[in-house]
């Protein structure tokens, strides 16, 4: 079945089993890697993505239910790491391992679009789904404080 | 003493597993430090083997070790960096090239910054001498009068600088300096080591970019899921692979043996698919009858009947100082208490997988490993091939925790690439990974205890029974099973002139293996635990008791290794004491419902010190802040220091607050992580990490912050509720 969405920013089409998670789809077939496959039933959050801005679990999407819609994946953030979740992980020296934090900062992001100055407590509950086992918990948040203030400013100069 | 433990866990792998290893598939297993033959080794040339400079000067750094987010791919570097006084910001690091004969690859026992140190600046000094010497003879001056300094050599006097891109195809062609006369850089010019970096791959991993084992990808590849007995020593009796092959983009299915000794494969029937997720729906529709084997009505219930049986009778003596039994029995104020662990699983977030490609002219392999000359060893043993024509590409790792030391998943994907002659990439699923593993083992303690009138130890007695590393590990292990499994247990820093450990081997078909401190991860909470029992029996405060008991200055030799290990200082384990006490604000007053508890111990050549801060409330702890101390000698990069200590409490805690692997009809009970919790963002304390700025040789830090954490939290909790917390996980009905 082929299957058309927008990935990233430009359109893309596939032609796989609809069933076949949107994750083996990114990973498998596009070549994609920057997306996680941690745990296959959306309890770690390694896969996640924004689907139409939504941080979604990409493990457990079928690639049927993304026609039409707008998929951001860590590669899709920025090209750089200009970004200023990207920035801020850098700067608090987050990763260890660091194959969770494409799914990390992918959930931070959407945080902040949500809450651009999220409290501990909306850390806490907005990143319970994404599993770290470094640990780097502590540096995640703050990280996601200094990504707010980041983004903060540059709101301001823009 | 009736037995002697000359074996350390470096030795251990040197030997102990190498002779059963070798003998089914020829292979040796990689040691974790440098021993004395590899420092007999020839030193290759430093401009070849550890530094790359391009005439327009770009300097790349060669990592031989394996990052599995350690930060060792920072760390190390930034000791070749700080001998050739090179301007870190400009330099690249490279992953070394799989050969043995140059490098000591295997990444483990948190023995890489200690194992390194030395050789490593060694051979940036010698590169250094090599590039000044170039200039030298290019200026025709005396070499003395050059100098090395930020990524070239400059001659003050004629004010003239050469880069060492200018020089390095003239100093390459020198002689090679000997490397133990090399002199080295005074420590107090050190502007690298000492100071912190950010660690080196962080780009790559805030933006998708970083590769890991999972992530390689070769033209034509095809994905292999296996389909493995549940039950532990299981095979296959027969299978029917028609439904499977029907299943959209798979292409094949084989049956693939168990390999025994030393790689300790389940064997299994393989799905070979054009995609992950072919192959996994293809393995579902696989049809297979299992022999499950000797050990299929195993579980953990017989287990723990089997631990009180072993408790009930006298072990192997292993160490017996004095008369306990009599001080013990003479003695008013006395303790005793057991103690039990379940098995624990690695669950790194990348699971185990393995690319391979073999070719009948040579192959090539990109392994996330620990070990990649053992993942080498196994793949020129099932090619054939010659080691030359055997290339194995080390990638990054979604975590390691010593899972990846293993050799199991690279054996797996050889047998499959060797049959295809197709490259493969085998991949597991969480459930694969987690009903797979080689875990942590389980055990149980008996402890007794007596504090004399003057608050002194009179005695410590300790009996232990587990699932013993090394008797499955090592060839006759059984006879000295005891060996990996008590570490700091048997040397105590508690002076005590009464001291008698025995020890049982309980029998298991549960493979294990070293997990994030191994058996320090049982002894630093079971030690410190009881001390903190009889602390409490001399009404004194834990940490005044702790400093009391420890007392004088001296040096405790390694009970497991008196030859070669490293004495525990007593004077840097009080030092962490009173840093984590001074920090986490030890005796300060604390509300009601929170509870402070303190642990110290001594690790892979390193000191901690841990003050838990937490709360007990309806049936919940919640684990609000930690302190820490850490010596662990000169710190090489103090961030990446406490980076790892803080990722070494919440790998801790999630096997005291969540985690157990536990057993029924021969296979583990736990699939995935709804039923095998990992600590989350809510569950972290605020943690701080003293780093002591010491000048002693550097020592390991990837796992001695683990040990000391539960026993600090559960001390904490008894501080709250008063009831002592002996057994894994902590479980509500143990807290009210």
């Amino acid at each position: 079945m082929a299957v058309t969405f927008t990935l990233n920013g430009k359109s893309q089409t596939v032609e796989v089993d609809p069933q076949m998670p949107l994750l083996w789809v990114l990973r498998d077939t596009l070549n994609l890697t920057g997306t996680k496959f941690g745990c296959g039933m959306a309890l770690c959050g390694a896969c996640t993505v924004h689907i139409n801005g939504e941080a979604t679990r990409s493990c457990v999407t079928p690639i049927s239910a993304v026609t039409g819609k707008q998929i951001t994946t860590i590669e899709g953030l920025s090209a750089d790491g200009s970004h200023p979740a990207q920035q801020a992980w850098m700067e608090v020296d987050v990763p260890q391992c660091g194959y969770c934090q494409s799914g990390q900062i992918m959930s931070a992001v959407a945080l902040l679009s949500k809450k651009p100055k999220p409290t501990d407590a909306d850390i806490d509950d907005f990143m319970q789904g994404n599993i770290c086992r470094c640990g780097t918990y502590q540096r995640i948040r703050k990280a996601i404080h200094r990504a707010a203030d980041l983004q903060s400013s540059k709101a301001k100069s823009a | 003493m009736t037995t002697t433990l000359s074996l350390d866990r470096r030795a251990f792998l040197k030997t102990g597993a190498a002779a059963g290893a070798g003998l089914l598939i020829g292979f040796h297993l990689p040691a974790f430090g440098v021993s004395a033959e590899d420092q007999e080794k020839k030193n290759p040339n430093p401009l070849n083997a550890w530094v790359h400079i391009t005439p327009d000067n770009q300097v790349s750094l060669i990592l031989g070790k394996s990052e599995m987010g350690q930060g060792i791919m920072t760390a190390l570097p930034m000791i070749l960096a700080e001998e050739l006084s090179l301007d870190w910001d400009k330099i690249k690091i490279e992953q070394a090239p799989t050969n043995p004969a140059i490098y000591q690859h295997g990444t483990g026992g948190s023995g890489s910054v200690a194992g390194s140190w030395l050789p490593l600046r060694r051979a940036g000094a010698a590169a250094r001498e090599m590039l000044i010497s170039a200039a030298a003879q290019r200026w025709s001056v005396n070499r003395d009068t050059c100098v090395a300094s930020d990524g070239g050599v400059l001659h003050g006097a004629r004010k003239s600088f050469l880069t060492y891109g200018e020089l390095a195809e003239d100093a390459a062609k020198l002689p090679i300096p000997d490397f133990n006369a090399v002199p080295l850089k005074n420590s107090e010019d050190f502007t690298i080591v000492g100071h912190d970096k950010k660690r080196y791959e962080g780009l790559a991993k805030v933006t998708g970019k970083a590769k890991f084992g999972i992530d390689s990808h070769m033209p034509g590849m095809q994905y292999a899921v296996i389909a493995r007995c549940p039950v532990f020593g299981g095979k296959v009796k027969s299978f029917d692979a028609a439904k499977a092959k029907a299943v959209p983009g798979v292409q094949d299915v084989i049956a693939i043996d168990t390999v025994g000794q030393g790689a300790f494969t389940a064997g299994g029937v393989a799905v070979l698919a054009d995609n992950s997720w072919a192959a996994i729906q293809g393995r579902k529709a696989l049809e297979i009858v299992w022999d499950e084997g000797p050990h299929a009505a195993e579980s953990s219930d017989w287990l723990h009947k089997q631990f009180l049986e072993n408790a009930s009778k006298p072990g192997k003596v292993i160490r017996n100082d004095g008369d306990a039994d009599k001080a013990i029995t003479e003695a008013t104020k006395k303790v005793e208490a057991t103690y039990e662990f379940p098995f624990a699983a690695h669950a790194t977030m990348e699971p185990m997988n393995c690319t391979v490609h073999i070719r009948p002219d040579g192959a090539e392999a990109w392994v996330p490993t620990q070990a990649p000359q053992w993942a080498q060893d196994i793949i020129v043993g099932i090619s054939k091939l010659p080691r030359e024509k055997v290339i194995v590409n080390t990638t990054l790792m979604g975590g390691g925790f010593g899972r990846r030391y293993m050799g199991d998943f690279v054996m797996e994907a050889a047998q499959i690439a060797k049959v295809t002659g197709k490259p493969v990439q085998v991949l597991w699923t969480r459930e694969d990974d987690m009903q797979h593993d080689f875990y942590r083992p389980a055990s149980y303690h008996k402890l007794s205890g007596a504090v004399d009138a003057q608050g002194n130890l009179a005695a410590w007695k300790h009996f232990q029974t587990s699932t013993s590393i090394d008797a499955m590990w090592s060839k006759d292990g059984e006879s000295h099973a005891e060996n990996s499994e008590f570490a700091t247990a048997l040397f105590i820093p508690y002076a005590t002139p009464n001291y008698h450990v025995e020890y049982t081997l309980a029998k298991s078909g549960v493979p294990r293996a070293w997990w994030r401190s191994v058996e320090h991860s049982s002894s630093g909470f079971i030690v410190e635990c009881f001390v903190d029992e009889l602390a409490a029996a001399a009404g004194a405060d834990p940490y005044e008791f702790r400093m009391k008991l420890i007392g004088e200055d001296r040096k405790i030799p390694d009970f497991t290794n008196p030859k070669q290990g490293k004495p525990l200082d007593t004077a840097r384990l009080k030092n962490v004491l009173k840093v984590a006490a001074e920090g986490g604000d030890w005796g300060k007053p604390v509300p009601k419902g929170v509870g402070c508890g303190i642990a110290a111990y001594f690790s892979f050549d390193s000191y901690t010190a841990c003050v838990a801060e937490v709360t007990v409330r309806k049936g919940e702890v919640k684990v609000q802040r930690l302190s820490y101390a850490v010596d662990c000698g000169r710190p090489v990069n103090p961030d990446g220091i406490r980076a790892q200590v803080e990722s070494a409490a919440i790998y801790g805690l999630s096997a005291s607050l969540h985690d157990a692997i536990t057993i029924k009809n021969g296979r583990v009970e736990q699939g995935n992580f709804n039923t095998y919790q990992m600590p989350r963002m809510a569950d972290t304390p605020k943690t701080e990490v003293h780093v002591i700025m010491s000048k002693e040789e550097p020592t390991g830090i990837g796992e001695p912050g683990l040990p000391v954490v539960t026993a600090a939290v559960c001390n904490a909790i008894y501080s709250v509720t008063k009831k002592r917390i002996r057994r894994l996980p902590i479980r509500k009905e143990d807290l009210a």
